[in-house]
């Protein structure tokens, strides 16, 4: 599983940070974008599923 | 004006009034009928506005930018502030960008202001915060009662902003008094919003002045150093800022820590299972957020617009009811209920789109400490009925009293 921000869509809710923090960082103004490559290892997949079902900008993409 | 001087509510869809008292304490039943028959409504009171309550509605509107512009972002007529002594007209309407304005210009002032409100920067008050919470707590601790909306939801934010702002935390009541004169007090009474319009503006000059003749390392002197459109930061835009914190910082967090207190003393299991449970406390923040989201927002029309069928002609206020998205039951199962592990919750209480709330990590951050705090202080408390609850409406929804009572210590 791969994870990874949409740029375009984000607005900085901070959501998927908040409950994903191994999987996210955010830049100086709070924007968000998946940690280094994305990859998303098996244990933390529920985590990315629940980032992706709270951002309200649908900006978190999940690619298996 | 009275809501005893005012006539009934016929019917919410087409006369519904914003600040009448249902609306403020139990508004759910009333968005459920209107987006059940309607689901956009329309109403004369106030000015006359357009009042969506679906999700997907609000958060098309959110998107509809500058055709639904922030200019005027008041759920009311903006009232001008002028001098009373040189009869100057200072502002037209409230100025607090970029609340209060649209792109380009928007997307400037914002992205000045979200360095300042980053979860980074938001979590070095986490350790005033929780100093605060305890303090107030000492206060009536051993009491068995206290009012949890004035004497705890209501001090946490003025207090977190004055901080921040590098004043006196005691100026926090002098901030409860403006933002209650401009927006709950002053929301239907004019005289009240201009001449507290005009006493922020006051402080505001006095305390850039000082920063500029001896800038420290609070915001208001960051601010004045930085530059905005190439320019650096006027006056004016450094006092419209502050009035922006106050603003929106103030009674928006106050109502939201003082809904979810309100919450967990009137759903005792609710309560049970975040003491037993506190890990389930950032999940829990978010759930009273989408039920009780305190903030609806105004938006102009500057042209006309169609959404789910309805034309919103050019000229007309529109109310970005983000509560009534958040109960929208074709995106939120069981909406009305708080279900504190609910674990798909897009809820909009920040709003959507480029206008989110530029403080939603302080706000966020100040929700877990206030309540993570008073629940390990006071793990088990009732509505006490010594006085009513009351809830204020309109612009910023949440309990104003809420008096409590649990076993001293």
């Amino acid at each position: 599983m791969k994870v990874r921000v949409d740029p375009e869509k984000c607005q900085g809710h901070n959501r998927c940070y908040s409950l994903a923090p191994e999987l996210f960082v955010v830049d100086d103004y709070g924007y968000a974008r998946e940690a280094e490559d994305g990859i998303v290892p098996p244990e933390l997949e529920e985590k990315a599923k629940l980032a992706q079902a709270n951002c309200p900008e649908h900006a978190v993409i999940i690619e298996d | 004006m009275a809501t005893a001087e005012r006539p009934p509510v016929d019917d919410w869809t087409t006369d519904y009034d914003i600040f009448h008292p249902t609306y403020c304490s139990d508004p759910g039943p009333i968005w459920a009928d209107i987006r059940q028959r309607c689901p956009i409504a329309h109403s004369e009171r106030w000015g006359g506005s357009y009042l969506p309550t679906r999700y997907d509605d609000v958060a098309e509107m959110a998107r509809m930018v500058p055709a639904l512009s922030s200019q005027e972002f008041i759920v009311v007529p903006p009232v001008p502030l002028i001098d009373p002594e040189t009869g100057e007209v200072l502002r037209s309407r409230p100025y607090a960008p970029p609340i209060s304005s649209d792109p380009p210009f928007h997307t400037e002032a914002r992205r000045l202001l979200l360095q300042a409100f980053s979860p980074q920067a938001a979590a070095t008050f986490e350790p005033y915060t929780r100093e605060l919470a305890h303090r107030l707590i000492d206060e009536f601790a051993d009491k068995g009662q206290c009012d949890a909306a004035v004497q705890f939801a209501q001090q946490i934010p003025p207090k977190v902003i004055a901080h921040l702002l590098g004043l006196d935390e005691n100026m926090g009541d002098t901030f409860i008094e403006w933002v209650r004169g401009v927006l709950e007090i002053g929301a239907t009474n004019p005289e009240v919003r201009v001449a507290t319009g005009l006493k922020m503006l006051k402080f505001w000059g006095e305390e850039i002045a000082r920063r500029r003749a001896e800038p420290n390392n609070d915001f208001i002197s960051w601010l004045l150093e930085q530059e905005l459109e190439g320019k650096p930061v006027d006056d004016i835009h450094v006092t419209s800022t502050c009035n922006l914190l106050l603003v929106a910082g103030i009674d928006t967090t106050w109502s939201s820590i003082g809904a979810a207190i309100w919450h967990l003393a009137t759903h005792p299991d609710d309560r049970r299972r975040l003491v037993d449970e506190p890990a389930l406390l950032p999940t829990a923040v978010e759930e009273f957020l989408r039920v009780y989201s305190p903030v609806t927002m105004g938006r102009l029309a500057t042209e006309d617009v169609t959404v789910n069928g309805v034309t919103i002609p050019a000229g007309s206020r529109v109310l970005m009811n983000f509560p009534a998205a958040n109960r929208d039951p074709e995106v939120f199962p069981d909406p009305d209920t708080v279900i504190l592990d609910r674990t798909h919750n897009r809820h909009v209480a920040f709003g959507i789109g480029i206008h989110r709330c530029a403080g939603s990590n302080l706000a966020r951050m100040e929700m877990q400490v206030a309540l993570s705090v008073f629940l390990e202080r006071i793990p088990e408390f009732h509505l006490d009925d010594s006085g009513p609850v009351t809830w204020a409406g309109g612009q910023v929804r949440g309990p104003r009293s809420l008096p409590l009572h649990f076993t001293a210590k």
